[in-house]
């Protein structure tokens, strides 16, 4: 199932909306870094408030994508992460570390049309 | 369990022993005033149950009385277990303890077996096998009502510890989008899972960006403990919310330092107040006194 990405002013927004397979995510991947030059936008937005699960795996890609889209000039945010989520992460040792979360969209895009007083997740 | 006990028990024994019970069930049903009363002068006796007054004594003891009696007729302890545990929630509230229960039913199983000793003495073979028919039962029975009585009192117990662990991890909103989490006191796993949990959910529904965890009230954790507030601190941030843990004791200091955590990671001011200053100017709030002009405002 493909994710849409949407634009909106200058940042793109991926909302995943069901469970991904290993290649949908890395489709993700792709097709985010390559649009962020595209249009040349400023912040990606990655929303996974639909998702109760976020294996190694695709905890792994994000931070990729999130490191990829920075050398491309741009900043990514990951939002709407689950407690139940969050916390099934930590155990693992999956913490995302060095990117950027927030609570949800509007937060995610508060954090990077202003540029947060709070550098939320830093 | 205990039904299958007490019946394969009495199989085993001869037939008679179903006649005897007959006999017995009979005895008592005849002597029920006087054993009855018996049984309440020697509860006072023995100074049991003086959190109840005489009348109810004797109301329950009826009943009791009743219950066992119906016990050894009908073999089954399923009434009697019903009874038991409906007793149990009526007078443990009133401070009745495990000692009372438990005396007074072994007071009712003696006070039947001497007047089985009165009412045979005279023919010691028929009294033995009386006893032998009576003591398993009786047994059984005086072990049901404990049972029932220390059950329930479990029951109450759980609940309570229930109630004081989710009053005890209050998530306090002190300013918008600001949390404070104060820890007092003993953190065992399951509480430090409790607390995660509420925390995690407070930040969902207050829309939480900073979380000052106050552990001023905590003198020691264990590692096991200190690993978990740290997965925690990372869970929050995942949600996009910052801590700032405040308070942190000499020895908890230490057992930080000793599992390795990175302090990159955990942000810790040394009092509740420095966090909340922290936090604050984390949010963009600056906090000044108001100009005192004159007469003194509230």
């Amino acid at each position: 199932m493909q994710v849409p990405i949407l634009k909106q002013g200058p940042f793109l927004i991926a909302t995943i909306q069901s469970a991904l397979t290993d290649a949908d995510i890395v489709e993700l991947r792709d097709a985010l870094v390559d649009q962020v030059g595209r249009y040349r936008a400023r912040g990606v937005i990655i929303d996974v408030t639909s998702l109760d699960v976020l294996d190694s795996f695709a905890t792994g890609t994000l931070r990729d994508v999130a490191q990829m889209v920075r050398l491309r000039g741009a900043e990514t945010v990951i939002v709407g992460i689950q407690p139940d989520v969050a916390f099934a992460m930590v155990h693992m040792g999956l913490s995302l570390e060095g990117v950027t979360t927030t609570l949800d969209l509007e937060e995610g895009l508060a954090y990077l049309t202003r540029g947060s007083k709070v550098a939320p997740g830093r | 369990m205990g039904i299958v006990e007490l019946q394969s028990s009495m199989k085993t024994t001869a037939d008679t022993t179903g006649s005897l019970l007959r006999e017995l069930v009979s005895h008592l049903g005849q002597n029920r005033t006087q054993l009855r009363e018996e049984w309440v002068r020697r509860i006072t006796e023995a100074r049991l149950l003086t959190a109840m007054t005489r009348e109810e004594i004797f109301a329950e003891a009826t009943s009791v009385y009743d219950s066992y009696v119906e016990a050894l007729e009908t073999r089954t302890l399923e009434a009697l277990e019903a009874y038991a545990q409906s007793l149990s929630e009526r007078i443990i509230p009133r401070g009745v303890e495990t000692h009372e229960v438990v005396g007074i039913v072994l007071l009712l199983r003696d006070v039947l077996a001497r007047s089985l000793f009165a009412k045979y003495h005279t023919d010691s073979t028929l009294l033995s096998r009386v006893l032998d028919a009576y003591e398993p039962a009786a047994n059984q029975i005086a072990t049901t009502v404990a049972v029932g009585f220390v059950r329930e009192r479990e029951r109450v117990i759980r609940e309570q510890q229930e109630a004081i662990r989710e009053l005890s991890t209050p998530v306090l909103q002190v300013r918008e989008r600001l949390l404070i989490l104060p820890i007092i006191g003993l953190i065992d796993p399951h509480r430090a899972r409790q607390l995660t949990e509420q925390l995690l959910r407070g930040i969902r529904a207050n829309r939480a960006k900073v979380v000052v965890i106050d552990i001023t009230g905590v003198a020691a954790m264990d590692a096991n403990v200190a690993n978990h507030l740290v997965l925690t601190v990372e869970s929050a941030r995942l949600l996009g919310a910052r801590v700032i843990v405040t308070g942190l004791s000499p020895e908890i200091a230490q057992t930080l330092v000793n599992i390795g955590v990175d302090l990159g990671k955990m942000h810790t001011v040394g009092d509740l107040q420095g966090g909340i200053e922290e936090a604050e100017r984390a949010l963009g709030y600056k906090v000044v006194p108001l100009p005192m002009n004159g007469e003194p405002e509230a």
